[in-house]
């Protein structure tokens, strides 16, 4: 393997507020400073890109010293929240816009596909914007003949290519824009969130073909995206971008939940604010607390081997009298898939009676779940689902690879679902 | 350890040096050129009746506007050349210069979109408009020849062309340099200051007044030629009129001169387009 991306000490400055009055002054000032041999009178250096600070200089470091290579084959995924850099470094990579420091360097092609449908003229007929997009993205007019009728087949508009852009649906302009990119022929493809558009079908045709991109031909891509199952389908190895640096560069899922986790004060302890923002509660009774438990020990745990029960824990807080009240509790994935439901309604089929006060409430998870991160979700209602209490992602917690009983480790580089299920696998000839 | 030389085919930097053109990267694009060339001249009457017929019409219609206005009420002389062809032919050159201007003044504005996403050479733009304005130009100028054989055949006006029609093509090469010398100046400078589109869309209606078209050059007092010779439009339309008709005022001198100015201006668009490429997006 060869390093296709090098990227070193890319840094890129941003002016903040209106640009447009001022400026001409702004630039005779700073014209006038380079000519003193004065340092530019703008440049306030060393303000960290946090857009909920409000900074007192009126330019912002987007980015900040990124320095990352990428091999080729790979395919990069590149999350962080809105803002923390990332559209910026796919603009720096796809040369829309130049870096305030630093060098990249790359070999091939680097195609970018920020936008589905770039350039495309409405007056123009499908075949025409074909041609027109194509070129934009770099192809050559011979190139893009030689793969027309493929483009046109994987858009499939084959009826519609004499039509004028403007009278297609929305869909069909997506399609139509994406078969063109996908046949790029660009050793390097820049993907921003372009996926998330046309039909449930017309995705998959999509991330089917991503996947062929990069698994065929060892072409190299890098992949931003918010949607984490598509990156961890699609991805080998992540990044992850916050306030314009480089948080963490390592394996997928160790990246996604790193992202994920953030800064959850209440997921890392376990306690619940009294003041937490909740989007559904009747002030009946609330959560106080989690805590997750090895059978028989004490103290609270965040880890546990693989193959092991454990115990939840719960201390809720009854506000008003609740004669109906259900307990829901649920394991989840920390972008929100639940996978284990579990309430009280069989033990307390007409709900439970709760007077004043705080309870302990305790149960078992005995599923097996794959290593991985996971998070516990929690649920209070009366029994006709009127919602009393809901907390999202309430303690995160982490499935070790290895187990109790070292033959019972999880061996597999890849993890491909949630929940074991141990039962025996018979076999009979036929 | 080995020192490792490694090849890279692309760089992304800061800054590129001044007056770098990368010529390869335009000659890989030419596609994308002419597809931009053929969108321009394609859509621009798209859903029209008259079609491409609107590319005579406004010359037509100016033309016969100044005849009536310049050469019959206010008696301006046109060096006896008959008045349509005098016109016309400075309208058709002048036409081409206008919208060489006009149109790459908001090239950027009007692409920020396609800019914002995709990379190519950004010099392309003005290009295309360059190009697709001299075969404008083009068209426009079977409008003039028209109008040109019409006077030799059928009337007995003195229509002279002589041996400078040998020249035409470097006054096409003078316009096309100076059109977009001008065009990468006015796209640079307008994504910063937008203030320059306004003053550009009625200084090109201003400038026309500078340029020999409604009156000849010889009505300007010799020692005062220079001025307007400094604008290669000038030598540029009398020159054409000259190797056509026969009439107005030639100088060879004048002409080197124009050359040279849009090759200063082309190298002056080249410094500040470089200068201000790379960063078109963070101020559009």
């Amino acid at each position: 393997m060869s390093t296709v991306i090098k990227v070193q000490d890319i840094s890129k400055l941003y002016q903040l507020g209106q640009i447009g009055s001022g400026t001409l002054s702004r630039d005779l000032n700073r014209w006038w400073a380079k000519v003193r041999g004065k340092e530019d009178p703008f440049l306030k250096v060393g303000e960290v890109n946090n857009r909920a600070v409000k900074g007192n200089s009126e330019f912002i470091w987007s980015l900040k010293d990124i320095n990352f290579e990428v091999q080729q084959g790979e395919v990069l995924g590149i999350i962080g929240k809105n803002g923390a850099g990332k559209s910026t470094l796919l603009k720096i990579l796809s040369r829309i816009t130049a870096p305030t420091t630093g060098v990249v360097n790359a070999k091939g092609r680097i195609a970018s596909l920020l936008e589905v449908g770039t350039g495309f003229h409405p007056d123009l007929t499908g075949k025409e914007n074909i041609y027109l997009n194509g070129a934009i993205l770099g192809m050559r007019k011979a190139e893009i003949k030689r793969k027309f009728d493929e483009i046109v087949d994987f858009a499939g508009v084959a009826r519609y290519v004499d039509t004028p852009v403007k009278r297609y649906s929305s869909g069909m302009m997506v399609r139509l824009g994406f078969a063109v990119a996908a046949y790029l022929e660009a050793e390097i493809l820049v993907v921003d969130e372009v996926l998330a558009v046309g039909d449930a079908e017309f995705q998959n045709k999509a991330v089917g073909k991503m996947h062929d991109i990069s698994s065929e031909g060892g072409r190299t891509v890098l992949f931003v995206s918010h949607n984490m199952s598509s990156v961890k389908s699609l991805c080998t190895r992540g990044m992850l971008l916050k306030h314009g640096g480089i948080d963490f560069m390592g394996d997928v899922s160790t990246t996604i939940d790193k992202y994920l986790t953030g800064d959850n004060d209440m997921a890392d302890s376990g306690i619940i604010p009294i003041d937490l923002p909740r989007e559904f509660w009747t002030g009946e009774a609330r959560y106080l607390k989690v805590a997750l438990k090895e059978i028989s020990k004490e103290e609270n745990k965040n880890e546990f081997y693989y193959r092991s029960s454990f115990i939840v824990e719960l201390e809720l807080e009854v506000l008003k009298e609740i004669n109906d009240a259900v307990i829901q509790i649920m394991v989840g994935t920390f972008d929100g898939v639940r996978i284990v439901y579990h309430d009280s309604s069989k033990e307390y089929p007409k709900g439970v009676k709760f007077k004043q006060g705080k309870y302990k409430i305790k149960t078992f998870i005995n599923e097996h779940m794959l290593p991985g991160s996971y998070s516990i979700y929690l649920g209070l209602t009366h029994t006709d689902r009127k919602t009393i209490e809901w907390i999202d992602r309430a303690y995160d917690f982490h499935i070790l690879r290895t187990s109790y009983n070292p033959d019972e480790h999880y061996r597999w580089r890849n993890v491909w679902g949630y929940v074991l299920n141990d039962e025996p696998i018979e076999i009979k000839a036929l | 350890m080995n020192e490792q030389i490694e090849k890279w085919d692309l760089e992304i930097k800061p800054k590129s040096s001044l007056f770098s053109i990368d010529i390869n990267e335009l000659i890989q694009h030419r596609d994308l050129i002419m597809m931009f060339v053929k969108r321009d001249f394609s859509t621009v009457y798209k859903q029209t009746i008259l079609g491409p017929l609107w590319f005579f019409i406004q010359p037509i219609f100016t033309t016969v506007m100044f005849t009536i206005v310049f050469a019959r009420i206010a008696n301006i002389g046109t060096d006896d050349i008959p008045p349509l062809l005098f016109y016309l032919s400075g309208i058709t050159i002048w036409n081409y210069f206008s919208d060489c201007l006009i149109n790459t003044s908001d090239t950027f504005v009007k692409n920020a979109n396609i800019f914002g996403k995709v990379y190519f050479p950004r010099l392309i733009v003005p290009i295309s408009v360059v190009i697709s304005n001299l075969m404008k130009f083009g068209v426009q100028m079977i409008l003039f020849l028209m109008a040109y054989f019409y006077y030799i055949i059928f009337t007995k006006t003195p229509v002279h062309p002589n041996s400078t029609l040998l020249l035409l093509p470097v006054l096409i090469f003078i316009m096309g340099v100076f059109g977009l010398g001008l065009g990468m100046i006015v796209s640079a400078l307008t994504t910063k200051y937008r203030d320059l589109k306004f003053l550009i869309t009625f200084g090109v209606q201003l400038l026309m007044y500078a340029v020999p078209i409604i009156y000849p050059l010889s009505y300007v007092s010799p020692k005062k030629r220079w001025i307007m010779e400094l604008n290669p439009m000038t030598s540029v339309i009398e020159t054409f009129k000259y190797s056509f008709i026969g009439k107005g005022t030639f100088s060879i001198n004048a002409l080197a001169i124009s050359f040279i100015a849009s090759i200063i201006i082309l190298l002056l668009g080249t410094l500040i387009f470089n200068k201000v490429e790379k960063r078109f997006m963070d101020t559009v």
